[in-house]
């Protein structure tokens, strides 16, 4: 018996009209309201969104490494015949989604209708108000209408994403007994502000009674610590099934917005994104197995240089557990798409991460320098994921990676996730976990 | 460059070259430092 994932859902929202409120855009319309009028004349329909292919892949209709035979920009492209609906989940209009964080809210201060009382915020579908949300307390601005409404986004985004995991699986929420979430919100009021516990929440809004739940958190490397927390619980016998959750984040909408506008681009980051999955034991099921003795940490003495954080979330733990860097077949970095990323002077994230990793194999003597360059065709791809850090942060290649398991044409996948824990001012630390997830035995 | 008696800004990158490591850098070259952050740009 292993620590297998199970299953896997991967979901977007769009959300075009809560741009606006994304923490950028939102400071900048403070300060000059025509900010609003230029972010709006560069939002996307829906059916462009869902064409874009990086979210298509992002749903499983291709896969990442296809796109690097697409010629960019990827957002020209008509993508005719491309379907809300993939293998691994499906992509949601902002209609569906202020209608999910209506039904989330459990308090009630969310109102539909077009009447927008003092002081709410209104939440638009197709440029009209269509609901509004009021602060939870008139002082607490850990409960102002904004905050409220980025923690709203997250839980409603990672209910639709454990919901399609359920839909998908054919697991009865009576079989889930534990949901960690690993998102980027923080739950709380003005005595607690990241109290937490977002994980129970959406655990009920998607039926699981009968689950116990917490959070996770390490900035964008939350969710690979919570899959690790699962499968640990799952190895020792705390819990039999647990569904890892992450849902959306609200404040990274239109982060990049000047630069999209600057070039007469559509504003690219107009899409919450979500993943679930289930961590459970099995012997004979074909899925990949998380191998819990090569998790790899970036430990607080260990050092910030580059290769002081590749050798403790690579080198270290794979030579720990007697594989080398040639065995993983897909190293599964901060996904980031470059199309979002390069057009604010923000380079190619995934590539200049692949960079150093090929560059860690050749100092270790793994490959000759000449064969880096293969070494990051063969082994890495392009960057997919919306700028939804904690989602970007490798998860959103699980499903992938378990489907290719699955079938028998994948080994070995390494995910990387790091934390920039220094931008919360407590530490001038950064943060790293990698997570090896293997085929098994008969699928190789 | 010499940065002996310099006053220097620095802006390190998670991804590229910490705050802290361009700081140690600089001043064990005689430099005085007058602000340091490390940026993440995703």
């Amino acid at each position: 018996m292993t620590v297998v994932v199970s299953g896997v859902a991967n979901v977007l929202a769009h959300a075009p009209s809560l741009v606006r409120y994304g923490s950028r855009p939102l400071r900048d319309i403070k300060r000059d309201p025509t900010v609003d009028e230029q972010i709006s004349a560069r939002l996307r329909s829906f059916d462009a969104a869902c064409a874009y292919a990086p979210n298509q892949a992002y749903i499983g209709n291709g896969a990442p490494e296809d796109l690097r035979a697409r010629p960019r920009p990827w957002f020209t492209a008509k993508n005719g015949g491309a379907r809300a609906d993939g293998p691994y989940g499906r992509i949601i209009t902002e209609r569906a989604l202020i209608d999910l964080i209506a039904e989330c809210d459990r308090a009630r201060l969310v109102s539909p209708g077009a009447v927008v009382v003092k002081g709410a915020l209104p939440l638009f579908v197709d440029g009209v108000a269509a609901a509004s949300i009021v602060a939870g307390h008139e002082e607490d601005e850990a409960l102002s209408a904004s905050v409220l409404l980025e923690n709203l986004a997250s839980k409603a985004t990672g209910v639709l994403a454990l919901r399609e995991l359920l839909a998908r699986s054919g697991v009865a929420a009576s079989d889930v007994d534990f949901v960690i979430a690993g998102s980027e919100e923080a739950v709380g009021d003005r005595y607690q502000r990241g109290g937490g516990n977002i994980a129970k929440a959406i655990g009920e809004s998607a039926g699981l009674a009968r689950a116990a739940a917490h959070d996770v958190k390490s900035f964008c490397a939350s969710t690979l610590y919570a899959l690790l927390t699962a499968a640990a619980y799952v190895e020792t016998g705390i819990a039999r099934r647990v569904a890892v959750v992450a849902g959306g984040s609200l404040a990274k909408l239109g982060m990049k917005y000047r630069a999209h506008v600057a070039q007469g681009m559509p504003i690219l980051e107009d899409m919450l994104a979500g993943v679930a999955c289930f961590v459970e034991r099995a012997s004979d099921s074909g899925d990949p197995v998380i191998r819990l003795d090569a998790a790899g940490f970036h430990r607080i003495g260990d050092g910030s240089s580059q290769q002081a954080v590749l050798e403790a979330l690579i080198s270290g733990p794979l030579g720990k557990a007697g594989i080398a860097m040639t065995d993983v077949d897909r190293y599964v970095t901060e996904m980031h798409n470059p199309e979002i990323t390069e057009p604010a002077g923000s380079g190619d994230v995934p590539a200049g991460n692949y960079k150093l990793i090929a560059g860690l194999a050749a100092l270790k003597g793994v490959i000759p320098k000449a064969d880096m360059s293969r070494f990051v065709t063969e082994r890495g791809m392009p960057g997919f994921a919306p700028t939804q850090g904690h989602i970007a942060s490798a998860v959103c290649y699980l499903a992938h990676a378990r489907a290719a398991m699955r079938a028998g044409t994948m080994r070995r996948a390494l995910f990387l996730a790091k934390g920039s824990l220094f931008l919360g001012r407590l530490t001038d630390l950064s943060d790293g976990i990698s997570l090896l997830l293997e085929a098994r035995e008969g699928k190789r | 460059m010499n940065l002996k008696d310099k006053r220097v800004i620095v802006i390190g990158e998670r991804d590229g070259v910490s705050g802290a490591a361009i700081e140690a850098c600089v001043r064990s070259a005689g430099a005085t430092i007058l602000f340091v952050e490390t940026q993440c740009f995703v």
